[in-house]
Parts: structure tokens; sequence; C-alpha cells
């Protein structure tokens, strides 16, 4: 069995769209106070949650057709992205070992696709 | 449980610590169930005959699967606030190689050298981010 591109892409879709998740939890938890209510008045951490649930629409859409070995690893394509909101949204420095990650990340992908046959 | 879970001494509200070899087999353990989860998610994405989210609520294997995902963050939260990060973050993405394991003996997907070349590589790419990150 081959896994699709289409499969691949509404994974990598879901990937994009949970890492701006992470973005708003942690928005969130710059201003969490220890009680239940605040848990649920913190619009952030409310919002970070539902695009959680948004993404994983999209992620499980992917995983109707094609197979986990494949389609499981891409979803850590998503902290790339949440690499670069982090420095955009929150300042957070891009050092280099960084760079070394992220490389590893997409070096991985490449090698799972010549994989896919 | 009272033996597993250590009081802490500072406070006086019930709250309890993990020692570090603790956190540790509870990440080990968190990774494990998360794989678990994965499984349980395919396995219902497969059973998905269109892209109705209605028929998303109440697949059982689905919900089952995140569920199971809702508790492993929860209990990952514990482990980690009481361990050191630097060492209990990458082990967070041994959760690839046991997803890989599962597919293969569960849904019978085929492995090849360029397939556990791809998930090792990512492995340590992860455990390469998440390391630096916490510096």
């Amino acid at each position: 069995m081959k896994t699709p591109v289409s499969s691949m892409l509404l994974v990598l879709l879901g990937s994009f769209i949970g890492s701006f998740g992470a973005v708003f939890l942690k928005r969130g938890a710059g201003k969490l106070h220890f009680a239940w209510k605040s848990l649920f008045l913190n619009w952030s951490l409310v919002a970070g949650v539902a695009m959680y649930l948004f993404s994983s629409f999209f992620f499980v859409l992917g995983l109707r057709k094609g197979e986990l070995t494949i389609l499981y690893p891409l979803v850590s394509v998503g902290y790339i992205w949440t690499l670069f909101w982090s420095r955009l949204f929150f300042g957070e420095p891009l050092r280099r070992g960084k760079f070394v990650g992220i490389g590893l990340i997409l070096l991985g992908i490449v090698c799972l696709n010549l994989g896919n046959r | 449980m009272s033996t597993f879970f250590s009081p802490s001494p500072a406070s006086g509200q019930k709250s309890f610590h993990f020692s570090k070899a603790q956190s540790f087999c509870l990440v080990l353990v968190c990774t494990l169930f998360a794989a678990a989860a994965q499984v349980l998610i395919k396995l219902g994405a497969n059973a998905l005959q269109s892209a109705n989210p209605l028929a998303m609520l109440t697949n059982v294997p689905l919900v089952a699967g995140y569920s199971l995902y809702g508790i492993v963050t929860l209990l990952l939260v514990l482990a980690l606030r009481d361990g050191e990060l630097s060492i209990l973050f990458p082990v967070i993405s041994l959760t690839y190689v046991w997803v890989a394991i599962l597919s293969v003996t569960y849904f019978k997907e085929t492995l090849n050298v360029y397939r556990v070349l791809g998930v090792l590589i990512i492995v340590a790419g992860v455990a390469v981010l998440s390391k630096d990150g916490k510096q």
C-alpha cells in the first residue's frame, strides 16, 4: 500500500493549525490563575484547545487513507512551525541547535517519502 | 498509592511530587499510551466513510483514542513538573518509534530501510529541538 499525497497534505495542514494551538495555549498559560473558573474564562486557552480540536479534524481525515508509519511522523513538522511562531510572537531566540533539529526533521521526512512504496 | 506519591513537605496543601526516576518512568509510560492512542485513532479513521465531523464524534475508537491522548497529556504535565526537562522532553520523541512498531504489528504495514531511517532521524531531530529549547 502506498500512502497518497492528499493524506500527507491533510496531516500537514492539521499540524500547521495545531502549531497555532500551542501559541494560544502559551499565551493563555502566561495569565493563568489557579482557579477552575479562570481556565474557562481564559479565552486564549479556550482558543488553543479549539485550534487543537480543529487540527485533529484534518489529521483524522488524513489518516483515513494511507499508513500510520508515514503519516504519524509528519506531525513533527508542527514543531518547526511552532519554532517560527515562538520567534515571531514571543521573541524567543532561534539558536543554531534549533536549525539542526529542523534539518533533521526535514531529512527524516524526505527519507520516509523515499520509503513510501 | 500513598507510597508512590511522596507528600510535599513544603506546603500544607494536598500536593504530591515525583522523584526523578518516577518522572522518567511516567514519561516512558506516557509515550507508550500515546502510541496506543494513535493506533485507536487510526483504527477509527479507517472506519470513517465520509468527512463528516458528526461521524467522528460517534466513532468509538476515535473518541477513545483522543480521550487516552487527553489523559496522557495531563500525566505528562505532572511528570514534567517534577523531572528534568532536558532529559524528559527528548524521551517523548520515542513515541515515533512505538507508533512505527505498532503500525507494523497491528496494521501489517511494512518497514523498509528508508522508513526506519526516516523515523530514527525524526526522533533525533525532535530530541535535538526539545533539548535545545529548554536550556
